[in-house]
This record gives structure tokens, C-alpha cells and sequence, in this order.
């Protein structure tokens, strides 16, 4: 631990300045909403075939926005340079999405609509997200589902041979199509598909095991990148006509996450570094279904997929002595179904921040189950021992449903679970916690997906754009699509017409010699550094004070005081970190390292964003903003808006834009599942 | 729990290799197999000695990253009664004092980058050989044009849980990678998307599995007895069926 103390005395405003507002210039807000994305088409310049493999695109990431835009890029002409930190595009992390994805088919006769689709997504957000990108994602949701099936993605079916649906959390019509409890993986390997067929077609290069280390902007316009040779450990250049981040989300500032072990920020966060604005970078999702932490050896949380709400029933005994029996042994009139209870008409399938927030409430109460876990006391600063954990219980179901259906069900995510805690869910109640999960905030962008660097786009989790303040269950699988089949494909050509005559550029010039030489000097320094203590000490470090302090519930003090925390702990990393090996070659230690520098600085963006946002909104809840019954409150006259963050210049403080959000077709609400 | 580790040490693709003896003390049966090596890279860390390298990424058992073989069996099942990834292997699985033994997959297509690191990059280039349906984007027909009887789909999807990981390479004794392969195959093929490349998709991608220096199968087995999704053998003989079906009827042309 560090051994400086944090400054309480500093106000959030002495933290940042309040810049110019930002607005998005490029949807066509004269235009009906249902209207808007086919005049946004139209409107589009567009660039001649036989001109479009003259022209290259660099992309970031193989998920299911990088892949699959790499995939219709690389189709339509153009010539695609992809990039990816793992050994292989397969990889990508939308790969662990288990759920489902939503799309407005309205398949069930149930009452579905686009419009319907648009309406709980922004909803879902709290109305933190624009309307005009949601009800675009709205829009194309359809089309996901049919280019997906066509490529042979093996969607559950009926015995009719027709699609299954099934409903998901936050909302009341069953919209989600999955593939057992595999949907991501499902989605993720026809992306990369047909990502495989244009590397065997020539328009796609691919490069594995290359992670991106800095944009080079030059004259104003993003023309590469730099990055490491995970292999050789070479620094090198690439350039081309536009850039696409599509690098996921940042979850793993909190260490534990139910993120890859690789899942970074550093992508999104040079760029950010290079003047692209970050939005909402504190909206993180706390997803409430996750195997609960078992140990400080733990490298990683592990989601079930909150399809299991639906049929299994989230519970803690009503009294605290009951807390470690065997939870077969507890009667019912012993057990305190809380969602349920409070939430009658939504019940278990309220959305993720509540029913997360639910079972912190109950744990804090010292009614969790499980092992109990030593913490700090946010308000006592005192070690405690608490329980974490609450019992999502299967046995209505088991007897509703027979054990066979339930298998056919959830086979896979009960045998994960019993493969990682021994325990055997068919006969015991499983046992949840939540866990940080997926970032709503990312670089900010405009319609076309455009950050504030020209030429610079970013796709999927890795920007700020469709979930507002929380995301509803299903919707990432569907914004990753959405941007990669049908957003870019129709964006990035309207940039590159102009990009034709773009002379081009090589490592003389000087933005890229400056680039390259940053990235070989923090290379350098974090081999030199050769301190005591190693990485991953350094980032549970950071991950604790994120959990403790812009977690579940953010309090004033509790975030001045981890902003404080965290600079100390940086001024430590530089200092006394340990990188093992050299800079030639495969260096684990070093990979890690690089990612860790900017997480350190993430974080304290995350903790000065939650700071100034003094209101309960989705995933950022604000315990001094809550109403009498102890429900999220929101304030709509102060905080209308996004935050989006240039980078801290001179003076070390970010400077605020605020993009004020216009509902023209919803009318603002307070969320109530009751 | 304490144990004797003996890990593969290689610096990289030229040098040669060696196995190297490292003892742990005090692990917790419920670490995960990898946590285990977290816990010796701390040490080796603290010690100023080079961590082992070795591939993870999700660690849920889904992204196929991991794999190194324990004790001669890729992904090690130990005693557990369930098919499994590294990641997903826990130490509850191993004894107090236990010896235990860490290699990398041992395929001469798969060539160790680094200690337990090694390239799986022929697999990609499989899949790039036909493993796809030709469907460019925006050209997909309503979802609900084409019904796909319930057990097609599911046997496509049976197969198209395979995660690429590469075990099957590593337990097979002729280093044979026809299971991924078949895998595929049986996964496109047995729907109605996949019907107009089938034959096609089976000659080009066995031929990319050849070139690629893989060996034949066998029937031996051992790469489904190990798989982490449970893939069966059958899947072979769906690919050979293809395959038969393909050199008889499929013109030089179509091959492209």
C-alpha cells in the first residue's frame, strides 16, 4: 500500500475546467426519426469501385465491431489493415457474450416494434443516450439477425425450423435471439468468417498479435498507428486513410472484471491522449449475475448469463443468523425473495444496475451468503468481514420445468458453474454476485461514429454512443453488429471520398516520428524503471480503490478521496514498478505494464467524471441522489447531457464539453420497475 | 496444498528448449490452473527471474487462447468427470505433492513462439481457406425465409462450439487437425446456408489443413477424448463423406 495519504481538502471543481459545448453535427435532425438513417445514407458521398482499393483502412480490433466492419470493409473494395493483441481474431472478447442479442423482428406476435426496441433501450440508458444513434441501432437490429443466419450462425430454432426467442432483463417482450448460452461465440465466429474469406481474398491484412501503442494524427487528420510486434517486440508504423478503434471496453480498471485478461483501454486512451474526446468515461455496468470472488489469487470474475433470471429466483434468508445454514434447510417463510418484493411487477428481471445494487443493499445488511471476505468499510475506513454473495435458486424451476428442460436450457452455464465452484446448482442454489462487466462510456463520437480527431472512428463498446447510462441486457452483441455490418460500411466511405487525393504519408513525417519515438521511450522507461514490486500488485491495487470508491454507489468524498489515491499510486508505478525480461521478443510482463500506465490514468478520469455528475443515472449512482424510498434520482434540469472529456493539458485538469442530449421523441420518465 | 511444477522453458522460436523444476507451497485447491501460474510468476518476479509466458485471454473457457498439455494430457483434465479448458481447471483437481508437468502443444504446425506459447495461425488460415458461407454483407434474404429443422440446427451448433484451442492437434499422435477441420465442416454443412459451398469448403480447406503440414487422421480418437467441447469423432466422417462426394463431382474450376 502507499504510504502518502490522500488530499481531502481538493473540491471536485478544483479538479477540472468547463469548456465550449460539443454538439453532433452530422445527423440530419431535420429529418423525421424514423426517417434520419436513410437520409443520413443518402446524403453520404460514395466512392467508385474501382477507386475503393486505392484506399486503406486501419482497423483495431476483431469483436464483433472490428471483425465484422473489417469483414464488409474488406468486401466492398477497400483495402483493410486489421489489427488484433490476441493470437488470433477468434479471439475477440465478444466471444464470452453469452445471453443473447435483440433484435425488433417482433417474431412472438408480442406487441415488438422498432420503435418499441428504441424506446426500452433508451430507457434502459435512464436517457443518458442520444435518440437519434439508438433508434438507429433500432432500425438495423433486424438486418443483424438475417445477415447472421445467412452466414450459418446456429441461432436456437423451434421444432417449426422458425427462430426462438426468449425475453431478457428490463423488458417485457421476448426480442432476444441466442444460441444456447454461446451467442456471442456464435455471432463472433461468423464475423470472423467471413473476416477469414477476405484475408483468403486479399482485402484484408490481418495482423495478430500486434497491439496498438499510439495514433499518428497528422495535419489534423488520424493516418496510423504505432504498434508493438508482440512477437519480435519491434515498434512499428502503419499507415492509412482512416482509422477504426473498435477495441472494446475498459472494464479491467477495476482489475477484476468479467473482462478478458487482455481487455484494455490503451487504444481508446492514446487517442483520447491525441485529442479525441472521451464521453461518460463513469457509466460502467455492474452486472448482478457473477460467480462471487473466492480468493486474493483471483485473476477474474466469471458472468452467468442473466438469461438465468428468468426462470431462477434471486434470494437471501430474512435473518442474519441463517446467513451461513445450508440454503436447502431454509424455509420458505424464511427467505426474503427481495426482487420480487420490492419490484412486483418487474421482479427478477429488473435491469442490471438495480438488481446490483439490490444485492450489495442485502449484503451490507450482513444478510449475503457464502464465504465471508475480508473489506474496508467505506464510511468506518475499518477492515470488516462481510458475506458476499446471494442465492439465485433454481428449484421452482426444477419443478416447474423437469430437469431436462431446465439442461436444455441453461446446461452449459450450470456446468460452468459447478466447474468453478464445485458445486452442483441442480441440487444447491447457485450463488451470485455482481461484478463489473461492460463500460457505457468510450470515446465520444458523432452519428458517423467520427471521433473529435477527423478521421478517427470508433466502434462498438469502445465508444460512448447507444447505451446512455446503462445497458440493457442483449444490446451490446446488437450495437457491435450494428456499427460494424451497417454503421462504418456506410460512414467510412463518405470520409474517404475526400481522402482521394490525400498525399501519402510515411515515418518521415514528423507527427509520425514523434509518435513512434513516445511509445519507444515508455517502452524503454518501463524496462528501466526496475523497481520492487510487480504489475498485477499494482493493478489489484488500482482495482480496489475503483471497486471501493466508484463502484456500485459513488459518494463526494469517497472519489475526491480515490483521486488522491490513485495519483499516489501512479507516482509509486513510475517509480517502483518491476517489468522482468526486455523489449525484444514476447514480453508478457511488459504488455501488462504498458496497459496498467493507462489504466492509472482512466481511473482518475472515471473517479473526476463520476464527481461532477452529482445525480443517480443508470450504472452511476450517486448515494447523495436518491429518493426518500432509496431509488436512483436523477436530475434532468442540471445533467441533460453527455460529458465529454478533452484530454488535461498543461495544468493537469481535463476540460469538460458538455453535449447537451434533446428528447424530441421520448418523453423523460423515472425509471420504475415497481 | 504444495506441488513440484515442471514447465517448459524455451526463449524463443530458435532456442532450444528445457524443462525447469519450480516448487509452490501453501495453493489453494480452489485457484484455477492458471491463477496456479499467476502465483508462480509472482515468484519468479520477486526472484528477478523471467515469468513464464503462456496464452490466456477470457478465462471462462471460451475463447480457445489457452491450452498447454499437464502431466502428457492437453488442457490436463485431471480427474474431473467434464471435458475442459486450461482455464477452467482448478486445483482441486491435484493432490499435495503432486509433480506436476507443463508443455506446450507439441504439433510441428503449431511452432513454439515461447515457453508455452505457441503459433496457431494454420488454423486461421484454414478457415480462410472455405470454412464460411458466402453471404456479403447486406445481401442476407429475411431470417425466416429458410426454416432449419431443429436437429440440423442443433447439430450444427454441437459443432460449431469448437474454440479453435488446438488440443486435438496436440493429443494426436500424427499431429493431425482433421477434428478442428471436421468441425467445421459438420457445422456449415449441415445447413441449408451451407449446402451450395459444401463440397467445395471440404476439398479446400483439407487441402490448406495438408499444406499446412498437419497429418492425417487415423481414427485414433484421442483428439475428441481431450477436446474442451466435446466435438465427437463423428464429425470425421461427415468431413470424408464431403470430401468423397467432392473429388468425384467437383470441377477443377470450382476450386478456384
Amino acid at each position: 500500500m502507499s504510504t502518502t495519504t490522500a488530499d481531502t481538502t481538493v473540491t471536485a471543481e478544483d479538479l477540472y475546467t468547463i469548456g465550449a459545448e460539443i454538439h453532433d453535427a452530422k445527423a440530419p435532425l431535420d429529418s423525421p426519426l424514423d426517417k434520419m438513417w436513410g437520409q443520413r445514407k443518402f446524403t453520404a458521398k460514395l466512392v467508385n469501385p474501382s477507386n475503393r482499393r486505392k484506399l486503406n483502412i486501419i482497423i483495431v480490433g476483431t469483436g464483433l465491431a472490428g471483425g465484422a466492419a473489417a469483414a464488409s470493409l474488406g468486401e466492398m473494395g477497400y483495402h483493410v489493415l486489421n489489427f488484433c493483441y490476441q493470437d488470433s481474431p477468434r479471439r475477440a472478447h465478444s466471444i464470452a457474450a453469452q445471453g443473447g442479442i435483440n433484435a425488433a423482428k417482433n417474431y412472438r406476435n408480442d406487441g415488438d416494434s422498432t420503435y418499441r426496441l428504441f424506446y426500452d433501450t433508451v430507457k434502459g440508458g435512464d436517457y443518458r443516450a442520444r435518440e437519434t444513434n439508438v433508434y438507429r441501432l433500432a432500425e438495423v437490429s433486424a438486418n443483424i439477425i438475417d445477415q447472421c443466419v445467412a452466414q450459418g450462425v446456429p441461432f436456437a430454432r423451434e421444432y417449426g425450423g422458425l427462430l426462438d426467442n426468449r425475453s431478457f432483463g428490463g423488458v417485457q417482450v421476448s426480442r432476444t435471439f441466442y444460441a444456447r448460452g454461446q451467442t456471442g461465440q456464435q455471432l463472433l465466429i461468423g464475423a470472423y468468417q467471413a473476416l477469414e474469406r477476405q484475408v483468403a481474398a486479399g482485402t484484408v491484412s490481418m495482423y495478430a498479435r500486434h497491439e496498438m501503442q499510439d495514433v499518428i494524427v497528422a495535419d489534423g487528420r488520424a493516418r496510423g498507428i504505432v504498434v508493438r510486434d508482440m512477437v519480435t517486440g519491434e515498434i512499428q508504423t502503419y499507415y492509412a486513410d482512416v482509422v477504426i478503434l473498435a477495441t472494446g471496453g475498459y472494464g479491467n480498471v477495476f482489475f477484476l472484471s468479467t473482462n478478458a485478461m487482455g481487455s484494455n483501454t490503451t487504444a481508446i486512451w492514446r487517442a483520447h491522449k491525441r485529442g479525441a474526446f472521451f464521453g461518460n468515461p463513469c457509466y460502467t455496468q455492474i452486472h448482478p449475475t457473477c460467480i462471487p470472488q473466492h480468493g486474493e489469487y483471483q485473476s477474474k470474475l466469471t458472468l452467468m448469463s442473466e438469461s438465468l433470471r428468468n426462470d431462477g429466483r434471486i434470494w437471501v434468508p430474512k435473518r442474519v443468523e441463517d446467513c451461513s445454514k445450508d440454503p436447502r434447510e431454509i424455509p420458505e417463510a424464511d427467505r426474503d425473495y427481495y426482487l420480487e418484493r420490492i419490484y412486483p411487477s418487474f421482479g427478477n428481471l429488473v435491469p442490471r444496475d438495480i438488481a446490483s445494487r439490490q444485492a450489495k443493499y442485502m449484503c451490507d445488511e450482513g444478510r449475503g451468503v457464502g464465504p465471508e471476505v475480508e473489506e474496508v468499510d467505506q464510511a468506518t475506513g475499518q477492515k470488516v468481514l462481510r458475506r458476499r454473495g446471494v442465492y439465485l435458486d433454481f428449484a421452482d424451476a426444477l419443478n416447474r420445468l423437469g430437469h431436462k428442460a431446465v439442461e436444455a436450457k441453461y446446461g452449459n452455464l450450470f456446468d460452468m458453474y459447478q466447474q468453478i465452484t464445485g458445486e452442483n446448482p441442480y441440487e444447491t442454489p447457485m450463488r451470485i454476485y455482481p461484478a463489473v462487466h461492460y463500460t457505457m462510456g468510450g470515446l465520444w463520437v458523432d452519428y458517423d461514429l467520427e471521433t473529435t480527431i477527423p478521421g478517427l472512428f470508433c466502434a462498438g463498446e469502445a465508444n460512448f454512443a447507444d447505451q446512455g447510462a446503462n445497458r440493457l441486457g442483449a444490446s451490446a452483441l446488437m450495437q457491435g453488429l450494428a456499427d460494424g455490418y451497417f454503421v462504418l460500411p456506410e460512414t467510412i466511405p463518405n470520409y474517404l471520398a475526400g481522402m482521394l487525393r490525400a498525399e501519402p504519408i510515411d515515418d518521415s513525417h514528423p507527427a509520425a516520428q514523434e509518435a513512434i519515438a513516445a511509445v519507444k521511450e515508455r517502452t524503454q522507461k518501463l524496462l528501466t524503471i526496475q523497481g520492487s514490486r510487480s504489475v498485477d500488485s499494482f493493478h489489484k491495487e488500482l482495482g480496489r480503490i475503483m471497486w471501493e470508491y466508484c463502484g456500485m454507489e459513488r459518494r463526494e468524498e469517497g472519489l475526491v478521496r480515490a483521486i488522491g489515491l490513485i495519483r499516489d499510486l501512479r507516482a509509486d508505478f513510475w517509480t517502483d514498478v518491476k517489468v522482468t525480461g526486455e523489449g525484444v521478443g514476447l514480453n508478457q510482463a511488459l504488455e501488462r505494464a504498458a496497459r496498467l500506465a493507462d489504466f492509472l490514468e482512466l481511473g482518475e478520469l472515471m473517479c473526476i467524471d463520476a464527481l461532477q455528475r452529482r445525480e443517480s443515472c443508470g450504472g452511476h449512482f450517486r448515494a447523495e441522489s436518491k429518493t426518500p424510498d432509496g431509488e436512483a434520482l436523477r436530475h434532468d434540469d442540471q445533467f441533460l447531457y453527455v460529458s465529454a472529456w478533452e484530454a488535461a493539458g498543461e495544468d493537469g485538469k481535463p476540460t469538460l464539453h458538455k453535449e447537451p442530449l434533446v428528447y424530441k421523441n421520448i418523453e423523460l420518465k423515472t425509471r420504475s420497475y415497481k | 496444498m504444495n506441488v513440484t511444477l515442471r514447465v517448459w522453458r524455451q526463449k524463443d522460436a530458435r532456442s532450444a528448449g528445457k524443462m525447469v523444476e519450480y516448487k509452490l507451497s501453501d495453493i489453494d485447491e480452489h485457484m484455477s490452473f492458471l491463477e496456479m501460474l499467476d502465483v508462480l510468476n509472482e515468484q519468479l518476479t520477486a526472484a528477478d527471474e523471467e515469468p513464464v509466458a503462456f496464452d490466456s485471454d477470457c478465462r471462462e473457457g471460451i475463447c480457445g487462447m489457452c491450452g498447454v498439455v499437464i502431466n502428457g494430457v492437453p488442457h490436463g483434465r485431471g480427474q474431473t468427470t467434464y471435458q475442459t479448458t486450461t482455464c477452467q481447471l482448478h486445483m482441486r483437481e491435484f493432490h499435495d505433492g503432486d509433480v506436476i508437468d507443463i508443455e506446450p502443444w507439441r504439433a510441428t504446425s503449431f511452432p513454439v513462439i515461447k515457453d508455452l506459447v505457441v503459433d496457431r495461425t494454420a488454423f486461421d488460415r484454414i478457415i480462410a481457406a472455405g470454412g464460411f458461407i458466402t453471404a456479403p454483407t447486406g445481401t442476407a434474404p429475411e431470417a425466416h425465409a429458410t426454416p432449419v429443422a431443429k436437429a440440423d440446427a442443433d447439430r450444427a451448433f454441437d459443432a460449431a462450439t469448437c474454440i479453435g484451442c488446438g488440443a486435438c492437434v496436440a493429443a494426436c499422435p500424427n499431429g493431425s487437425a482433421m477434428l478442428f477441420t471436421a468441425a467445421k465442416v459438420t457445422h456449415l454443412g449441415s445447413l441449408p446456408q451451407g449446402q451450395p459451398e459444401r463440397r467445395s469448403r471440404a476439398l479446400s480447406m483439407v487441402a490448406q489443413h495438408d499444406a499446412e503440414g498437419f497429418g492425417n487422421c487415423t481414427n485414433i480418437g484421442e483428439c475428441s477424448a481431450v477436446c474442451p467441447k466435446g466435438i465427437p469423432l463423428e464429425v470425421i466422417s461427415r468431413l470424408n463423406r464431403d470430401l468423397y462426394g467432392a473429388l468425384t463431382t467437383v470441377r477443377g474450376a470450382e476450386l478456384g
